[in-house]
């Protein structure tokens, strides 16, 4: 569950080709005499043969970036590696059309598609924006039908796109939707009920309403091939018991996530019925209301000591700590613990982590306290990802962690490969010491929540430990600054950043020098978002000569004009530059309240809402 | 120092902000640190630097600190019904076009709340009884507890029943006939 929120999943640089893939099958090639349709210059009978050899060659291609290559070789090696794709990585889901994306590739069977900027996570654009996968859905039923496979992260998604999917694709097996929206539980219902053949159906962090349909009982009769049921951000009751029942005939299911309408109780009974699984999500982790009195307390201790394949365990949406020991048992074999939903103190989690000696990701709430990540960094040596959100989500409330947690990770968990940390005071001395004990990290997310906030022991600009960070961190990929911030850390970056791919940026810098530095310093820079900084059209068009190398730039609330972006559109015809303002905004002056451009093969789109303006 | 203290001067502080929330949210920030905060000089001349820099007001600006709303809100639902923040339940009403939201902290008890959902949806609430539920009204309010079973409002106390209301459905006297007693 936690690997699959981590945006940096994509090892391969994305090359200025707009598709990108992953993996795919060895399969039996079918032999067929004309592959594209046209004659070419050769005779027939050697190109077969070469085409045969190369499909049968290419299949073992996994890496994206080595199948974009090929494809570039010359038009036989780009017709067969477009056959011989099976999985479709779509990075911008505007940056081609689902009609191209067909047409070129016939044999799909996994299509994986983002959507929505990241920012907008954040309320920094009104809804209805778009990223809408029925084009897409239409476009693939007609000609994929061996579609089997749907991953798609922050798109919109209806109710009729679910059953279209349902009934189109006969051995449809997984669907996942990361931060997507747009769907209910009508939509789940009829999705569940029409596909026979459904292994993985997995919602993270997605808004579903409430029709008030129970689609747990929707799923069909008889043996099950469910291997993961994801359903933890669904927010809605369910009908416990169906949902029993169908775990019960699921005997291949691996991964379970129940929502915070499923009680501790109600979890034992579940967790009972099913030891083999490796992944579970708790639900609430809380007794309901009316417990009986003189009912005999489950077991909980020996549900979970019965599971010995648990290695990822997260839920915890209602705690009642005293139920923690329940889980002691299944401790030492974790990989990956997930409390981010869990107010629980150090003292509570002490006796926890001080088991947890395989942990390799954890995500926590600051309730813990620096107490609680010195516990951490004491046991975890084997730590890669750590997560640390705020329980107090505003800028100036309590901060209980700062440097001294952040320090003290540092100096346990020496594997560190990813961290985001949210906390309101560190220092510079605690990120460059981050910096050299840690020198694997590959993902670098310090949020500190106080806006314009410097060293809290210097007072300095937080420039130098963000310096150290691209500087010693060689493997940097993804970088997200905080804190007060001048120019020069962004020098640093532009200089030393070789590697960074992702880069976020809030309430920093002092001129448009920041931004030049970057985009002429980071020749991998793919995603750039960046808010309330002061950066106008001079540093803009700095970047002309690596937009078309981008997935796409953000910027709001930054010093840019509408002359500034037209002459950006104008002077490259491949990159969508979107202007969006608020509903409420005035229209007065020339400034630009959001961009956001992309490069697509499709010129504007044809979805664009009112307040969007493609110039 | 002491005669600070003596003044009292979080008491009379004048700030945005919902009562009960914390002192430190939504503060003007020419305000001085308090002593209680931390005494590090250091602080103190941090602060001056981030008040010259930062904009005017403290208040809290859109999408930050960057948390998804889904998170935010999962938190926020713990907090608010363990703090004085408000109690927000859906109200549909049979045969009304769209549904409404009420604040249950709001009203101090049963009177309150039927008054409230009288004028909001224009009917009558009937005569309670334990024994034989609403008499007299067309129109019964039900609400589904956090079992998710569907009850008659008006048979717990008033407290218990805030704790364990999730939604409130005014149904047609002809279909609540079966509720009337608690399982």
């Amino acid at each position: 569950m936690a690997e699959q929120m981590s945006d940096d999943d994509e090892r391969q640089q994305s090359p200025p080709s707009d598709l990108d893939f992953t993996s795919n099958r060895a399969r039996t090639c079918i032999v067929t005499g004309s592959v594209s349709g046209h004659t070419e210059f050769q005779s027939p009978y050697p190109d077969q043969v070469l085409e045969n050899v190369l499909e049968n060659v290419l299949h073992f291609l996994t890496s994206r970036r080595d199948r974009n290559s090929a494809s570039l070789v010359c038009k036989s090696w780009y017709r067969v590696e477009a056959l011989t794709r099976s999985e479709l990585f779509i990075g911008n889901c505007y940056a081609v059309s689902p009609g191209r994306a067909t047409a070129r590739f016939t044999r799909v069977r996994a299509l994986h598609l983002k959507g929505r900027p990241r920012f907008a996570d954040f309320n920094l654009m009104p809804p209805d924006w778009g990223a809408h996968f029925n084009p897409w859905v239409l476009a693939f039923a007609k000609a994929c039908p061996w579609l089997e496979k749907v991953y798609l992260k922050r798109m919109s998604v209806t109710d009729d796109d679910l059953a279209t999917l349902a009934e189109s694709f006969l051995g449809f097996k997984e669907l996942v939707l990361v931060c997507c929206d747009g769907f209910g539980t009508s939509g789940l219902a009829i999705f569940v009920s029409k596909c026979r053949q459904l292994k993985v159906l997995d919602l993270i962090e997605s808004e579903v309403s409430d029709d008030e349909t129970d689609w747990v009982s929707c799923f069909p009769e008889g043996e099950s091939h469910l291997e993961s049921l994801i359903f933890d951000c669904v927010e809605c009751p369910i009908n416990f018991e169906a949902l029993e029942r169908l775990v019960a005939r699921s005997s291949s299911l691996k991964k379970l996530s129940l929502n915070r309408y499923v009680s501790i109780g109600q979890l034992y009974r579940l967790m009972v019925q099913a030891p083999q699984l490796t992944h579970l999500g708790t639900g609430s982790f809380s007794p309901t209301e009316i417990a009986g009195q003189g009912d005999q307390e489950p077991d909980y201790v020996t549900a979970f000591a019965a599971c010995k394949s648990l290695v990822c365990l997260s839920g915890f949406r209602e705690i009642i700590p005293d139920f923690l020991p329940a889980i002691y048992p299944i401790c030492a074999n974790l990989t990956s613990l997930n409390f981010s939903y869990a107010n629980i103190t150090a003292e509570q989690l002490k006796p926890i982590i001080s088991n947890c000696h395989k942990l390799q990701v954890f995500w926590v709430l600051d309730s813990i306290c620096d107490e609680g990540l010195q516990a951490v960094a004491a046991t975890c040596k084997e730590l890669r990802e750590l997560r640390v959100f705020p329980v107090d989500a505003r800028e100036d409330s309590d901060g209980p962690v700062s440097e001294v947690g952040f320090q003290a990770i540092s100096e346990g968990c020496r594997k560190l490969q990813s961290i985001l940390y949210f906390c309101q005071r560190m220092t510079n001395a605690a990120v460059i010491a981050m910096s050299r004990n840690c020198p694997d990290l590959v993902v670098f997310r310090l949020c500190i929540m106080g806006r314009h906030r410097p060293d809290h022991v210097t007072g300095e600009p937080m420039d130098d430990g963000f310096g150290a960070i691209v500087m010693n961190c060689k493997k940097l990929t993804r970088l997200a600054v905080s804190g007060l911030l001048t120019d020069k850390a962004f020098d640093y970056i532009g200089r030393y950043g070789k590697l960074v791919r992702t880069l976020s940026v809030a309430f920093a810098g002092d001129s448009d020098m920041a931004l030049k530095y970057v985009l002429e310093g980071c020749p991998q820079l793919q995603k750039l978002e960046i808010r309330d900084s002061p950066f106008g059209d001079a540093a803009l068009c700095s970047g002309l000569h690596h937009y078309y190398n981008m997935r796409f730039l953000w910027m709001s609330s930054c010093r840019l004009t509408h002359q500034g972006c037209q002459q950006i559109a104008r002077a490259m015809p491949r990159l969508v530059v979107e202007v969006i303002r608020f509903a409420d905004e005035e229209e007065m002056d020339d400034c630009v309240q959001t961009l956001y451009m992309y490069r697509s093969l499709e010129g504007p789109r044809n979805d664009a809402p009112k307040f969007v303006t493609i110039l | 120092m002491v005669f600070e203290k003596e003044l009292n001067l979080d008491a009379t502080e004048l700030r945005l902000g919902l009562p009960g929330s914390s002192e430190e949210s939504l503060r003007i920030s020419n305000k001085r640190a308090l002593p209680d905060m931390n005494d590090d000089s250091g602080v103190a001349a941090a602060k001056k630097c981030d008040q010259e820099t930062a904009p005017p007001t403290k208040a809290q600006v859109v999408g930050w600190p960057p948390i998804r709303s889904y998170r935010k809100n999962s938190l926020q639902t713990k907090k608010t019904e363990a703090e004085t923040g408000g109690m927000y339940v859906k109200v549909s009403m049979d045969g009304a076009p769209y549904l409404r939201k009420i604040d249950l902290k709001v009203y101090k008890g049963y009177p309150e709340l039927f008054k409230a959902l009288e004028d909001m949806f224009k009917f009558k609430v009937g005569k309670y009884s334990e024994r034989e539920g609403y008499n007299g009204s067309e129109f019964v309010p039900t609400y589904e507890d956090k079992d998710g079973d569907w009850m008659l409002v008006g048979d717990v106390p008033w407290e218990m029943f805030i704790n364990a209301c999730k939604r409130l459905r005014i149904v047609r006297g002809s279909e609540a006939r079966g509720l009337g007693c608690v399982v």
